[in-house]
């Protein structure tokens, strides 16, 4: 689902440097109202994910079927005490959210760093080692893109079972060759550069240039796909949760509260409406950040 | 597929047909896509529900009922010792026809015939069409039982069989059977296309089929020649609708007349809509939790005991079943002859249970897997929220159950290989004896077959002497006092947790008439019609 | 140009075959036996089970199973579902038009909203409207649509009653197949109300289907205005004093274009995961429900060939888009 990494600049372009970088780069980005906004987001739902123990009002897992499909405080049949409802079995809505917020921030996290690490190394052995592990490398990555992700995901989930974990490392998979085909690119242009070069004729290992070197410049570009990445990777967990194939209840992942409440959804709107929102709010937060985070990494394309 | 059949049809009769609305038109939202178009290898209840419309039996179930009624065959005789059926085949009923094939004759012994030896009879050219495995028929025992069938002449057919079996006229009016024209089958042959047959099917059913689209519509059409008498309806069409609250949405708008398996949830909403009936009718079928008695805890009686007193069924049954099923006591459903209604279930007592862990050796409780059905079932609407609700409950008690789930095939062939500790599973009976619940499911032959229905894996000499006498035995009193007993040693020795039996719901539009509930739970639309428009 | 053409074909084979590969060996490796699948609760005797493997084939080695398949592929013959008996090319062929049909829509939908609302926003720069489009787009983007295709089923067609719950038409209309594509078909068989009817189902799904592929247009489209609107040509056509207008729709338009193009053949693969979700929120009769349920009813060849078959199709787009990319920018040939 990214095809957000069209528009990532394959290189951050390292500019004048007068004032501080850090300071320059909080200059562009705090510019950028949006972005600040998906940062407040985030940090607000981190800081939930944290203190979920303390701020929900009830346990996630605790049944009651007598307080079954409670609608929302506001309307009527609801209480304070189930701000947003319970679900079928007498679940506090609010409190799964906010133990969900745990799941999703971990899925989104897990997978990317995943896929970062995994891409990464590939991509560097690839545009370092060139040949035929190189083309070996890509075309298996070539083989992952052309398949539709969600299908490719689904299949894996199949082969390791449903499952929390068995989801992450399926998503992790379908969004690795966009972080294998950036690092190969960056190792492409930065080994043609001149201080590679310099570093190579003073004797520097391959190891030491591509870890020393030629990593630390593609750093931000990684970010920002990062940044993206993990609201891609929240959204397709999610996905698989809804199709029965993520998480598992009683966990309180968002998907799968969804796909679990569905069949309620013409009687109790709030058992889908909330999870869903949860979900948009995330993910759109993770994708204000990636933007800001982008333009600020690189000004010049803020221009346009 | 069908189209242009179809097009024939309705173009001929000087486009009559141009306003469809004019004909009276039933629509089913039914639950999926038929397998395909050749009963004898159907497996599914939604197969059945179409090819029932299409095809005839030799014999039929009585609508609504089952009994025994003639179909193909008007008349039959049984010799003495049970074992010669003599059929006596109707002169007048018709084969419906397509644009590859017009019948030139009426269904006859040869028809008969053939729909015995696709089944049975390896070097039938027909044997291997579409697919060689003909699962009822070997279910049903056929290969053993059956020794000849014979063609006496055009309209009489014989069939020997091994060695007397009562059930074998209603065997025989089962979906499995249905005849299918050798004539067509023969042209297809010749063509070199014999797969034809089970995809552009001719029957002579009081339908025909018009168009089949995958996933979205099964239509039909009233056969004119039927002998029975055309239907009362004109068009008939299946709409296929997977997601049950969809299909209720559909009935309440009137985009169709009835539907099956409506959403639990849903049910306070039918009842309210003025529009519509709720037909209801308790089903043969049970949903339970089995403990595998052969490991531990579980080989313990008491470990058993205490965990049926942890459950509270009654919110169970009412949050999962909501209006659609009733507490089990018994394995066998109440509506069955020689259910044993003195028996009492295991009250809801927490402390109890506590107090008989302890017993048991288990004071600090225990920990088990707890294996969730990964399909929806009648008998089951919703594996993963029962074993949420068990766990819960199990909790409060000390016992820590980790929720377990597999692909359905999967799932299902390790619980017959006694992988694991707890597991939820249900049976839909199809032939009404109880021999069909007790002794299939909880039998000792069955706990040491690898495919046997036994997932509690429960042996138990006493009972097991008692459901294989009453196998043996004829007389119904004496089997019923068997079986009374079994129930008893049953609930002493619970290798399961009995949740419920499902109650067969049918959302039935006001406008239908004299549409009548299946105990088989198939859906019948001959004899029905429709009032207004 | 033949060089450019040949060199991509080339690229594709080896993917093609590693598709093949990924089909048939991941699919294997997928726990759970079909034949136990489809017994369901009475189970089945192990020597009809042995029986029924010989039958399909699967108690052969693996790679003499591959090499049988990849023949037989060859030939054009992908094998037979499990579940239905019916040719696995049959069914995609009587499902495929279903497909297409939502997925045209919902592109044309995404273009003809997107394209103007990102040509706007790119000449009202910084406006509220230019905020707006991008806040929308980005929510657009970020949207889980499987909670966005109950959300609009529950607003329009169950509170508001406007639109159908599911499905393709009204089943009391009976239209002849003759594309496969209903809005076709109802067109061709004069019946006005089938017309409307199979217009009406197709437009919850195809705003859901549509609503990723809107973000990304726009936003594509006005970056890539704004990047043109800045080129020293189109300058000159302003300094020339060229109306506004003309500037906009001869001149950027045109060049602006190209980026969006790119787009659109790169958002098919992303239509396919997006159509399994919206058929199976709205019980749409194409592929998407089509491969859920062979996984789940571990239907193996028509789990096989529908990849093979979804694989081919966004190969091919995607070498159709890469070589209009390179009749248009003579560039790109070179570098590649």
């Amino acid at each position: 689902m990214t095809t957000e990494t069209m528009e990532a600049p394959a290189v951050a372009a390292p500019t004048a440097t007068p004032p501080h970088p850090l300071r320059e780069f909080w200059g562009y980005f705090s510019a950028n109202r949006g972005a600040v906004a998906g940062l407040f987001v985030i940090v607000g739902v981190v800081l939930i994910a944290l203190l979920a123990d303390v701020v929900a009002p009830h346990s996630p897992y605790i049944t009651d079927t007598t307080i079954a499909l409670k609608p929302p405080f506001w309307q009527e049949g609801g209480s304070i005490a189930y701000p947003l409802g319970t679900d079928p079995i007498g679940r506090d809505m609010l409190s799964r959210l906010i133990y969900g917020a745990r799941l999703s921030l971990l899925i989104g996290i897990v997978v990317v760093m995943v896929s970062i690490v995994v891409g990464t190394i590939l991509g560097l052995i690839a545009g370092y080692v060139r040949g035929v592990t190189e083309i070996a490398i890509m075309r298996l990555m070539d083989i992952i893109l052309t398949l539709p992700s969600l299908l490719l995901a689904i299949v894996i989930v199949a082969i390791l079972g449903p499952g929390l974990m068995n989801s992450m490392m399926a998503v992790a998979l379908v969004i690795l060759p966009h972080y294998v085909r950036l690092a190969r690119a960056a190792v492409i242009t930065e080994v043609s550069k001149d201080y590679v070069m310099a570093a190579r004729v003073s004797g520097a290992g391959p190891l030491r240039l591509m870890f020393k070197e030629v990593l630390p410049n593609c750093t931000a570009p990684l970010i920002v796909q990062a940044s993206l990445g993990i609201s891609t990777a929240i959204l397709d967990a999610a996905a698989l949760g809804f199709l029965g194939l993520g998480a598992q209840p009683p966990s309180p992942e968002w998907g799968t509260m969804l796909a679990d409440a569905r069949e309620f959804v013409l009687r109790a709107w709030w058992v889908v409406t909330f999870p869903g929102l949860a979900i948009l709010i995330t993910v759109l937060a993770f994708n204000l950040l990636g933007d800001g985070l982008r333009d600020a990494f690189d000004p010049k394309l803020k221009r346009s | 597929m069908k189209k242009s059949a179809l097009f024939a049809a309705i173009c001929v009769p000087a486009f009559l047909a141009a306003a469809p609305l004019a004909a009276k038109t039933l629509v089913y939202c039914s639950e999926g896509s038929p397998e395909n178009f050749y009963p004898g290898i159907n497996t599914t209840g939604t197969s059945f529900d179409v090819n029932e419309h299409i095809y005839d039996n030799i014999v039929d179930f009585e609508r609504g009922g089952t009994k025994v009624v003639p179909g193909l065959a008007e008349k039959w005789d049984i010799s003495a010792d049970g074992t010669v059926y003599t059929f006596h085949i109707r002169k007048n009923a018709k084969f419906h026809s397509n644009k590859g094939f017009k019948p030139t004759r009426n269904v006859n012994a040869d028809d008969i015939v053939f729909m015995f030896e696709r089944q049975w009879k390896e070097e039938n050219p027909y044997f291997k069409v579409t697919s060689p495995n003909h699962s009822y028929f070997t279910d049903m025992g056929m290969p053993k039982l059956l020794k000849s069938v014979e063609k006496v002449d055009d309209y009489t057919v014989k069939i020997t069989i091994n060695q007397p079996e009562a059930p074998f006229l209603a065997n025989l009016a089962m979906q499995w059977a249905g005849v299918q024209s050798k004539e067509y089958a023969d042209a297809m042959l010749k063509a070199g296309t014999p797969e034809k047959v089970d995809q552009d099917p001719i029957g002579s059913g009081p339908f025909f089929l018009v168009q089949y689209q995958k996933d979205a519509i099964v239509r039909f059409k009233a056969f004119p020649e039927y002998w029975g008498g055309k239907a009362k309806i004109d068009d008939l069409v299946f709409a296929i609708t997977p997601d049950a609250s969809v299909r209720w949405a559909k009935l309440q708008k009137g985009e169709c007349h009835v539907m099956p398996y409506p959403n639990p949830a849903d049910l306070e909403a039918i009842k309210k809509d003025t529009n519509v009936t709720l037909m209801e009718q308790p089903g043969l079928n049970v949903g339970y939790l089995a403990y595998n008695t052969t490991k531990k805890p579980f080989d313990d009686v008491r470990v058993r005991k205490a965990l049926n007193m942890a459950i509270d069924k009654k919110a169970l049954v009412k949050a999962i079943y909501l209006d659609s099923g009733v507490p089990a006591t018994n394995p066998i459903p109440p509506t069955m002859w020689s259910y044993n209604k003195s028996i009492k279930d295991d009250e809801y007592n927490p402390e109890a249970a506590k107090k008989l862990l302890a017993e048991a050796g288990y004071p600090n409780g225990l920990e088990t897997d707890l294996w969730a059905m990964p399909v929806q079932r009648p008998y089951n609407p919703n594996g993963k929220r029962m074993a949420e609700l068990m766990q819960a409950d199990l909790a409060k008690v000390g016992v820590k159950a980790e929720i377990k789930s597999y692909e359905w095939g999967e799932y299902r062939k390790r619980a017959q290989a006694g992988e694991h500790q707890t597991v939820q599973l249900g049976w839909t009976g199809d032939n009404g004896d109880p021999d069909n619940f007790l002794h299939t499911l909880l039998g000792c032959a069955s706990a040491q077959s690898a495919s046997g229905s036994n997932v509690a894996k429960f042996c138990y000499k006493p009972f097991d002497d008692l459901v294989t006498k009453a196998k043996v035995v004829t007389d119904q009193a004496e089997r019923t006092k068997l079986y009374e007993q079994a129930q008893v040693i049953f609930k002493e020795q619970a290798p399961w947790f009995t949740v419920a039996h499902a109650v067969q719901l049918k959302p039935v539009r006001k406008e239908v008439v004299d549409f009548k509930l299946s105990p088989f739970g198939r859906h019948t639309f001959y004899g029905v019609d429709i009032k207004g428009k | 140009m033949i060089r450019f053409i040949l060199t991509r074909l080339s690229l594709l084979i080896p993917t093609f075959i590693g598709i093949t590969l990924v089909a048939f060996f991941l699919i294997r490796l997928v726990p759970g036996d079909p034949i136990e699948t489809m017994a369901g609760e009475r189970g089945i005797d192990p020597a009809r089970h042995e029986q029924l493997k010989k039958d399909f084939g699967f108690d052969q080695p693996l790679l003499v199973q591959y090499g049988i398949y990849i023949s037989r592929v060859l030939q054009g013959d992908l094998g037979k579902s499990i579940v239905t008996r019916e040719s696995v090319l049959t069914e995609f062929q009587s499902l495929f038009p279903a497909t297409v049909e939502l997925g045209v829509c919902a592109i044309l939908f995404a273009l003809l909203l997107g394209i103007p609302a990102g040509i706007l926003a790119a000449t009202r720069r910084n406006s509220i409207f230019d905020h707006g489009v991008m806040g929308l787009s980005l929510t657009g983007y970020s949207m889980p649509i499987f909670w966005w295709g109950l959300i609009l089923i529950l607003l329009f067609s169950v509170q508001l009653g406007l639109t159908p719950v599911s499905g393709r038409i009204d089943v009391l209309y009976y239209i002849e197949p003759v594309t496969g594509f209903l809005l076709i078909d109802s067109l061709l068989s004069e019946d006005e109300g089938a017309f409307l009817s199979a217009f009406e189902h197709l437009i919850l799904p195809t705003i859901v289907l549509g609503t990723v592929p809107l973000a990304v247009i726009a936003r594509m489209t006005r970056s890539a205005m704004l990047e043109v609107l800045g080129e020293d040509y189109i300058r000159t056509a302003k300094a020339k004093g060229l109306s506004r207008f003309r500037v906009i729709a001869l001149h950027a338009l045109r060049n602006a274009m190209i980026p969006v193009v790119t787009v659109i053949g790169l958002q098919v693969g992303v239509l396919f995961t997006g159509a399994i979700l919206t058929e199976t929120i709205f019980s749409w009769p194409g592929i998407g429900k089509w491969l859920i349920e062979a996984i789940f009813r571990r239907d193996y060849p028509v789990l096989q060939g529908g990849l093979l078959l979804v694989g081919a199709i966004v190969m091919s787009v995607n070498l159709l888009v890469d070589l209009t990319y390179g009749l248009i920018n003579p560039r790109i040939r070179h570098t590649r």
